[in-house]
């Protein structure tokens, strides 16, 4: 039994610190005042906007699935020029701060966006023909945007390690591509295919910027709703009981899926992936690449795009001056940006911006991978703990940012933590925090990869008089390596995003690009809205170049993949 | 083994080589750049109610809101006549960062709370989280900005919320300013203005509070009824409301009026791409149709720094600060004797006879805002 517990020491010790305990805390504050006489009309008010979380969140993982299974797909089996590039494109989105995503969206698809624009002019129209922004369309598809790189790098990885014997057997035995898709490529994939559904449900179930800013106010997810009781209306037992109500429901999906995923087993030839990338494409092979390829520039380029474009040029149209809305290119925004106009007290160059980003996630990088490893390890060969313990590990998931970020504020304003290390206003809580979201992808990611390692190889190297060293070095890393990146990468996203309950939390010191971003879009004026755009390209290329940076990253007895 | 502990060793050197960089301590010389608000402000300081302390700086902590902004050349003057050095905890939205003072007051984290507004300002004191002081500038101050008697909060700015329109707009098509609320539901202006849910953004609320100052309750809501028949567009918050769909902004949305501030033409025209004569948007100040927004500062309640903490707040209340808040936050200042620049007199005049906040609303907040969700938004 000690050693059951001892893989589990850190990362519960960790999620009980930054997770549990300050989750409680702030749901026991928010009970102790509870007053019942409002409650028949609360849970009324609730079940409307309980119902519609649902139902955006399921919507929205089907189509991610949609999107993101041929794309993984692609991945998995295809070499093509730019590989990399095309990957770290998908995964941009995903690290994007809704305010930016917002905008590029709207300057693609909003009433005076480009494809509107084009087909007023086309159709000599006066009025805009695609109604986008503040339907539920708009709220599905950056779902899927923002999502779909979980499915890609999920999916993807389990795609790439399959055994293709099993696909050349049934074939030879007469089976249709589609029959052999569905009786055995898709029944293999199902471990990782839940997996990324879970991790993309909860997503969505928890969803907060992208209901506000492109859905709009008609809209409300429980997130959203918690949002307004904890920080506008100042009401903390409307939030404690809504938090509560999100987590049940979190507790509910991952209890299902860990139910479900320990009666699905899967067959894999361990091995390095590339012997699974197609060699020689031939011609309706070739088509599908440059489709999927147009796709997905189409797709994750297209709404990126309007950024970088807006942070080089002058777009002052409708203005008293200009009559024509010229458009002329410039730098100005960039060196602006390391210009303190105004002699602030605030201001931040760039440079440090993004290396404040980065050494956050860096930082969260290491103590995502370091928790997570034994925890994956463990729960590869489950016993009656880690049944318990699985569904836990996905509650930071879904739990409300808003609301543990409130806790983090009374848990670690304890004299405790105030005089010890001051935990409270110290930078070191921040990729602790990011740590704690990133840390269920981790696990994720690293347990589907080492569950396919067979028990026998390591017994038969055993048997061959191998060390336990010799083993690792040989038969499981160069499998879960693939795996590490990922989850470094899902790691360093999420820290670039600053996801969860960080947001919430008070730094004076270390402005990061988000940061910057939100503070040249809260004032208004020209130089003010270019130099948020300037500040999102920068954080768009820092994602990108960081994402490629992980993956090039050789490791032994690893090829390309 | 031998490759997988350099790329960890690699790793570690970039985590060093990266460790954050910590934001630049004031510098005594001006760049060439910061010259615009330094230079305008007289170089004196606040006047120093005891001689500079020797030895060690004090450390004094304020809590305040995301949009907080000040010149570090005044800031630092602040530091070293009274040998202090501050920390700004930022700490998200007005809401945001009043919630986290009021969950921390049994155990401060910091000495100063600036940027409670009147909206929230009962519930600031409700809950306990100031300490009063009088602080002798408060005689510079017009009694219409003091909402609490006990100076447990102390007035430090104003903005009026006001609906901003495109200059370019109304001329082009020949359409006059609108000049009270009931002109918004005209049928010339369907479709033209954007307004912020009050549920998520302060300037929404505030637009709705000079609705319900002007119609009444409920009699607003009729009101609202008319402007959402009227093509009325609802966002989420001022920054998309602004940049998103605002036809004036660099945005160039598809709204040519939005709720904004009665300041924001200046910041057009200080924070234009290319230099500008004349501002793009104005503001509807007519009487009644912009919402007086103050906000105050106090003194957290228990501090073991009462002394700098007066000091500090006097300093926020004296010419100096109040003029250099002027140009870094877009507010207006409260005390008489600051001087407006001719900047702000001719883009950014302040409303005539805005609305303030109706005596109810410490207890009828939350059901006017549901109330307004169902009228509008449902």
């Amino acid at each position: 039994m000690k050693s059951r517990i001892l893989p589990w020491l850190a990362p519960l010790t960790f999620l009980g610190i930054f997770f549990f305990y300050p989750l409680m805390h702030i749901l026991v504050l928010g009970f102790n005042s509870v007053s019942l006489s409002a409650a028949p009309q609360f849970f009324l008010h609730t079940s409307g906007v309980l119902w519609f979380t649902f139902y955006q969140a399921f919507l929205s993982t089907l189509l991610t699935l949609l999107v993101g299974f041929p794309l993984a797909y692609l991945f998995a089996r295809y070499n093509f020029p730019a590989k990399s590039f095309f990957r770290a494109l998908t995964a941009v989105p995903f690290m994007l701060p809704t305010v930016v995503v917002a905008a590029g969206f709207t300057a693609l698809l909003g009433p005076r966006g480009w494809v509107n624009l084009a087909l007023m002019a086309v159709l000599h129209i006066d009025h805009a023909p695609i109604v986008f922004v503040g339907t539920i369309w708009a709220i599905l598809i950056a779902h899927v945007f923002y999502n779909a790189t979980i499915v890609i790098r999920i999916v993807g990885n389990a795609w790439a390690s399959l055994d293709l014997r099993l696909v050349d057997a049934s074939q030879s035995l007469g089976a249709s591509p589609f029959q052999t898709l569905l009786r055995v490529t898709l029944p293999l994939l199902r471990p990782s295919i839940l997996a990324a559904s879970l991790l993309v449900f909860l997503f969505d179930f928890t969803s907060y910027g992208v209901i506000l800013l492109l859905g709009g106010p008609r809209f409300a997810t429980i997130e959203v709703e918690i949002y307004i009781q904890a920080l506008q209306m100042l009401n903390l037992t409307a939030a404690a009981s809504l938090s509560l109500l999100q987590l049940l429901c979190t507790l509910v999906f991952s209890s299902i899926y860990s139910r479900y995923i320990s009666r699905v087993t899967s067959v894999v030839k361990p091995g390095a992936a590339w012997i699974n990338l197609r060699k020689k494409n031939n011609q309706a092979q070739k088509i599908f690449i440059i489709c999927m390829l147009s796709f997905l520039f189409l797709f994750f380029a297209l709404p990126l795009f309007a950024l970088p474009l807006r942070s080089i040029s002058i777009l002052e149209a409708d203005r008293a001056q200009q009559v024509q809305p010229g458009l002329s290119l410039t730098f100005t925004y960039y060196t602006e940006l390391f210009i303190n106009r105004r002699g602030s007290l605030f201001f931040v160059p760039p440079f440090e911006a993004a290396r404040n980003s980065l050494s956050y996630a860096a930082m969260t990088v290491l103590i995502s991978l370091s928790l997570g490893f034994p925890a994956a390890s463990a729960l590869v060969r489950p016993g009656k703990l880690e049944k318990w313990i699985d569904p836990l590990l996905m509650l930071p998931l879904g739990a409300s940012a808003v609301t543990l970020g409130l806790g983090y504020i009374i848990t670690f304003n304890h004299p405790f933590f105030l005089t010890k290390w001051s935990l409270l206003t110290s930078p070191l809580l921040i990729p602790l925090a990011h740590s704690t979201i990133a840390l269920p992808f981790v696990i994720r990611n690293l347990q589907t990869a080492l569950a396919i390692i067979p028990n026998r190889y390591r017994e038969a190297a055993a048997v061959l008089g191998a060390s336990r060293g010799q083993i690792w070095k040989n038969i499981d890393w160069p499998i879960i390596s693939r795996a590490v990146v990922s989850a470094g990468a899902f790691a360093f996203t999420i820290s670039l995003g600053e996801f969860g309950a960080a947001s919430l939390l008070t730094r004076p010191e270390y402005p990061t690009l988000p940061t910057a971003i939100y503070r040249f879009l809260s004032q208004p004026g020209g130089m003010n809205y270019g130099q948020a755009m300037a500040m999102a390209t920068i954080l768009m290329l820092t994602c990108g170049f960081g994402i490629i940076v992980i993956e090039k990253m050789r490791f032994p007895g690893t090829s390309d993949f | 083994m031998k490759r997988l502990f350099s790329i960890f060793l690699l790793f570690t050197v970039l985590l060093i080589s990266c460790a954050p960089v910590p934001v630049p301590a004031p510098s005594a010389v001006h760049t060439e750049g910061t010259q615009s608000a330094a230079s305008i402000l007289p170089t004196d300081q606040p006047p120093a109610t005891s001689a500079p302390a020797s030895g060690a700086p004090r450390n004094l902590t304020v809590m305040t809101h995301d949009s907080f902004s000040a010149s570090e050349g005044v800031i630092q003057g602040f530091e070293k006549t009274n040998n202090v050095k501050i920390t700004f905890l930022k700490s998200g939205d007005a809401g945001a960062a009043l919630n986290k003072a009021i969950l921390t007051k049994d155990a401060p984290i910091a000495d100063v709370f600036y940027g409670v507004d009147n909206t929230f300002l009962s519930r600031a004191i409700e809950a306990g989280i100031f300490e009063s002081y009088a602080s002798p500038f408060i005689d510079h101050i017009p009694d219409q900005f003091k909402l609490d008697l006990k100076n447990r909060a102390l007035p430090v700015d104003y903005a009026d919320v006001c609906i901003n329109y495109s200059k370019a707009f109304f001329a082009k098509n020949d359409l006059l300013v609108p000049a009270s609320l009931d002109d918004l539901t005209k049928p010339e202006y369907n479709g033209l203005l954007v307004v912020e849910n009050p549920a998520t953004s302060s300037p929404g609320l505030a637009f709705l509070l000079a609705t319900i100052q002007k119609y009444g309750d409920p009699g607003y809501l009729d009101y609202w009824k008319a402007l959402r028949s009227n093509g009325l567009v609802v966002v989420d918050g001022w920054e998309s409301a602004y940049y998103t769909n605002f036809s004036a902004s660099s945005g160039a949305g598809p709204q040519p009026m939005v709720v904004s501030y009665s300041t924001s033409p200046a910041a057009e025209v200080a924070a234009s791409t290319s230099p500008l004569d004349d501002a793009p948007t104005a503001s509807v100040i007519a009487p009644g149709t912009c919402f007086r927004q103050i906000e105050f500062v106090g003194i957290i309640a228990n501090t073991p720094n009462r002394d700098i903490a007066e000091k500090f707040v006097d300093f926020m209340l004296d010419v100096p600060f109040q003029e250099d808040m002027l140009l870094n936050m877009y507010v207006y200042p409260v005390n008489d004797q600051a001087a407006i620049p001719d900047s702000f007199a001719k883009f950014a005049p302040t409303a005539v006879d805005p609305a303030t906040v109706p005596d109810a609303l410490p207890v009828k907040r939350d059901t006017w805002i549901e109330a307004w969700t169902q009228a509008v938004l449902r």
